[in-house]
């Protein structure tokens, strides 16, 4: 054993000046990553300048059998935490061979948002809040929870330490130094209400690198839980009943809100966010109607409602952002298995690009 | 649950000097602990036990991970907020990316958490404010990170009514308090018990060891138990910049205690803080439970308590042991007062038997620990000292208890005739 540890940490740089490039790109479901590698002959910190590589769709249900290439265009670079020296982890998105993109990337029309000269004006930033659940392995009940019951109720668990009120630490301290030696701008972390579950924050980002950022987070964050034995759930509402679901809060902010007199234009941009809440919430996750209930810290899926404070909001103003006149908000309804990309640039569109057309009704 | 973290302020790493001589407490007023004089280190020495998982062969790469330096990728710290939480006994944490280390807890952003998750505020009002008091060195993450003990307040910045620190602080800025420089050595006990069950470590499930006599600072695997725990914390307090003085195994077994100081005014309850998270955090890494129930087990067996020693300069310098016996005079006339504030469920220790003073009874006596004050040999013969208080449960607020003794000590005054008779009741000449 101790053989494989020397191998896995052999540092390549004193022999050669290759690198390997681990290539990762979502799969057909929408929530499934896959990745990848490659070598490549020297050290690259310029996605343009890394090669195009292709996959077969057909075994991510991205394809059919007769014509299965996919193409891999490579977006954005991170330090790879696993393999750490020169080498690299980068995050792609997938296209046919004629150029188009795939359905299932998302990535493509939200970084077209993000260029249009209006959201560019306005340098619209991110702060992602991605809550998850861990499970235990090949029985899939949370990490930490008796087989066959369940801990006492919630109360004790957020934020809490001890052997008794606290699962998997290890598993979020590691993904918090591999995420911060990677390059990704994660924030913070805390422990969640329901025992078992977590949260860590990116952010803030500009524009679509807090899509990128985000997926190379739940990446990292997958690999170190395949190290450790544990499964990483990203469903909404892992458990059933009075147990809180796991949500992806987005906070987001403009330049006009983050200036003088921004708290009128956060206003505004409430208003059109319930106006299009439907659409919204279409977009915020596959199941999230099992976790918006109007219970356990959500606003109900059926109704927009927002306030200072207000943790049973669909979208919530701080203190802060209400006393200084201007700041950001947070939308509470995206659940944690969110597409970042759909999200913020919906988020962006709804906001900067829409206006209600009295014409249509809306 | 987390807010959007906005950027930090710019700040350059400071380092403090700290007094080499243990006997005397560091300067008050320092707030940024654990920083040697001489500047950082390069590498974090504390290394972190990782979980043991049922797939052998990869752990070590967990724990690659856990004990990596980031220092030479860049200049973010982590920091790790601490505050208590709605019980005014579980302590709550969470962490963010700070850009530089800092030299001093004003340089920290203030905070905010869900206040409606640990029982502090409703869920249509729920943030609550945290205010960063005091820094530590991260004894789990090393490098630069560091640990943070905050407290708490409305956002209209009012301290919310578990904030046990900002009374004591207002009490300490006192300058009747601020210039008798108060000195606390606090005594903490804890049992650790093993999990699920909730019986007491190294205790056979369903049954009960020998009685008390062997364990009371023992060696030897049938009768001291948890002892990686104790060690383990000593230096990772050591390491993080606490007070902390000494350990010793207890009588009853299963049950440690440290202790912390000396410390100054408020720097003895951050001190005592930040030493209960760190140590919840091995015990869980450990898969053990910390209790601090002041009466784990009923019978004979002993309570765990915090007995806190307490000195003013007058009582350290010539003549002392006589506002010794005025102090302890002005304590028997607020015992029910204290008893109060000293913690939930004392009455479940304080039976008068094991080492403690009855509830309801106020004593004191010279190197006699069935009192609620003992006075040592030492005080009574150099005429100058120091007092303990043996009445804190193992679960009180430091905080309360240290002003409290500032308090009535030095700020309150009984009446006359009160005074004159607790003076014949306690064979006192004051």
């Amino acid at each position: 054993m101790s053989l494989l540890t020397d191998l896995l940490n052999l540092d390549l740089s004193d022999c050669t000046g290759k690198i390997i490039a681990e290539y990762i790109w979502v799969g057909g479901t929408g929530m499934d990553m896959r990745s990848k590698a490659r070598t490549l002959p020297g050290p690259v910190d310029d996605p343009s300048k890394l090669p195009k590589w292709n996959f077969d769709g057909s075994s991510t249900g991205q394809a059919t059998g007769d014509d299965s290439e996919v193409i891999l265009c490579p977006q954005a670079i991170f330090r790879d935490p696993f393999r750490k020296g020169k080498n690299i982890l980068v995050m792609c998105d997938c296209y046919a061979p004629t150029g188009e993109p795939i359905p299932s990337n998302k990535r493509s029309s939200a970084a077209n948002i993000f260029s249009h000269p209006d959201v560019k004006a306005e340098e619209p930033w991110y702060g992602i809040e991605q809550e998850y659940t861990l499970l235990q392995k090949d029985i899939n009940w949370p990490l930490g929870w008796p087989l066959g019951g369940y801990p006492g109720a919630q109360g004790p668990y957020y934020c809490a330490t001890g052997a008794e009120k606290s699962y998997g630490r290890d598993i979020v301290d590691a993904h918090y130094k591999a995420c911060l030696y990677a390059g990704v701008n994660i924030g913070g972390i805390n422990a969640e209400v329901m025992p078992g579950q977590w949260e860590f924050q990116v952010g803030p980002s500009v524009g679509i690198s807090a899509g990128d950022e985000l997926w190379v987070a739940r990446y990292i964050l997958e690999r170190i839980t395949e190290i450790a034995g544990v499964v990483v759930s990203f469903d909404p509402k892992p458990v059933p009943g009075e147990w809180n679901g796991a949500g992806a809060h987005t906070n987001y902010s403009t330049k006009s809100m983050r200036s003088e007199g921004g708290y009128e234009v956060i206003k505004k941009a409430i208003e059109k966010l319930e106006a299009r809440h439907g659409e919204h919430i279409a977009a915020y996750g596959e199941g999230n109607e099992r976790r918006l209930t109007g219970r356990n810290e959500t606003a109900d899926i059926n109704t927009f409602v927002w306030g200072v404070a207000n943790r049973g909001a669909s979208v919530r103003v701080g203190r802060d952002t209400e006393k200084e006149g201007k700041g950001y908000f947070e939308d509470r309804r995206p659940g944690s298995n969110m597409d970042p990309y759909v999200v913020t640039s919906k988020i962006a569109e709804t906001t900067i690009l829409w206006e209600p057309n009295l014409s249509n009704g809306e | 649950m987390a807010q959007a973290v906005v950027p930090a302020m710019q700040c350059q790493m400071g380092a403090l000097g700290k007094s080499a001589v243990r006997a005397r407490p560091a300067a008050a007023g320092g707030r940024v602990w654990g920083v040697r004089r001489s500047g950082a280190r390069g590498t974090s020495g504390f290394k972190v036990l990782a979980l043991g998982t049922e797939t052998t062969g990869v752990v070590p790469r967990l724990e690659q991970l856990l004990n990596m330096d980031t220092k030479p990728y860049s200049d973010k710290i982590i920091a790790e907020y601490i505050w208590v939480g709605g019980s005014g006994i579980d302590i709550r944490s969470k962490s963010r990316t700070i850009s530089k280390p800092v030299a001093d807890p004003s340089e920290l952003p203030k905070w905010n958490y869900d206040g409606s998750s640990t029982g502090q505020a409703p869920g249509e009002d729920s943030e609550v404010i945290l205010y960063p008091q005091a820094i530590f060195k991260d004894p789990f993450r090393g490098g630069n990170n560091i640990l943070v003990v905050c407290d708490t307040y409305t956002p209209a910045g009012e301290p919310i009514p578990t904030n046990k620190r900002h009374r004591a602080a207002q009490i300490f800025s006192d300058p009747k308090v601020a210039s008798q420089v108060p000195w606390y050595g606090i005594e903490q006990e804890y049992t650790l018990l093993q999990r699920d069950v909730n019986w007491p470590l190294g205790w056979p499930v369903g049954g009960y060891p020998g009685p008390q006599g062997p364990y009371y600072c023992a060696v030897g695997s049938d009768k001291s138990f948890g002892r990686d725990i104790s060690d383990a914390h000593y230096k990772a307090c050591i390491y993080a910049g606490i007070e902390i003085s000494g350990t010793n195994g207890e009588v009853m077994p299963g049950q440690w205690e440290y202790q912390v100081g000396p410390s100054v005014g408020i720097d003895a309850g951050d001190h005592i803080w930040a030493s209960r998270y760190i140590l919840e955090r091995i015990t869980e890494q450990a898969g053990v439970v910390l209790t601090l129930d002041p009466k784990p087990i009923q019978g004979d067996w002993n309570g765990a308590g915090c007995h806190t020693n307490y000195s003013t300069k007058a009582m350290r310098e010539d003549g002392g042991f006589e506002v010794i016996k005025k102090a302890i005079l002005n304590l028997s006339l607020r015992h029910d007062l204290h008893i109060s504030a000293y913690g939930e469920g004392n009455e479940r220790r304080l039976t008068g038997l094991h080492e403690t003073a009855s509830i309801s009874d106020f004593s004191w006596g010279v190197a006699n620990r069935g009192c609620s004050i003992r006075v040592g040999r030492d005080t009574e013969a150099n005429g100058k000292g120091y007092l303990e208080d043996r009445r804190p449960a193992s679960n009180m607020d430091p905080y309360t208890v240290t002003a409290l003794l500032a308090e009535t000590t030095l700020l309150w005054e009984p009446t006359l005739e009160a005074e004159v008779l607790a003076a014949k009741k306690l064979a006192l000449k004051v």
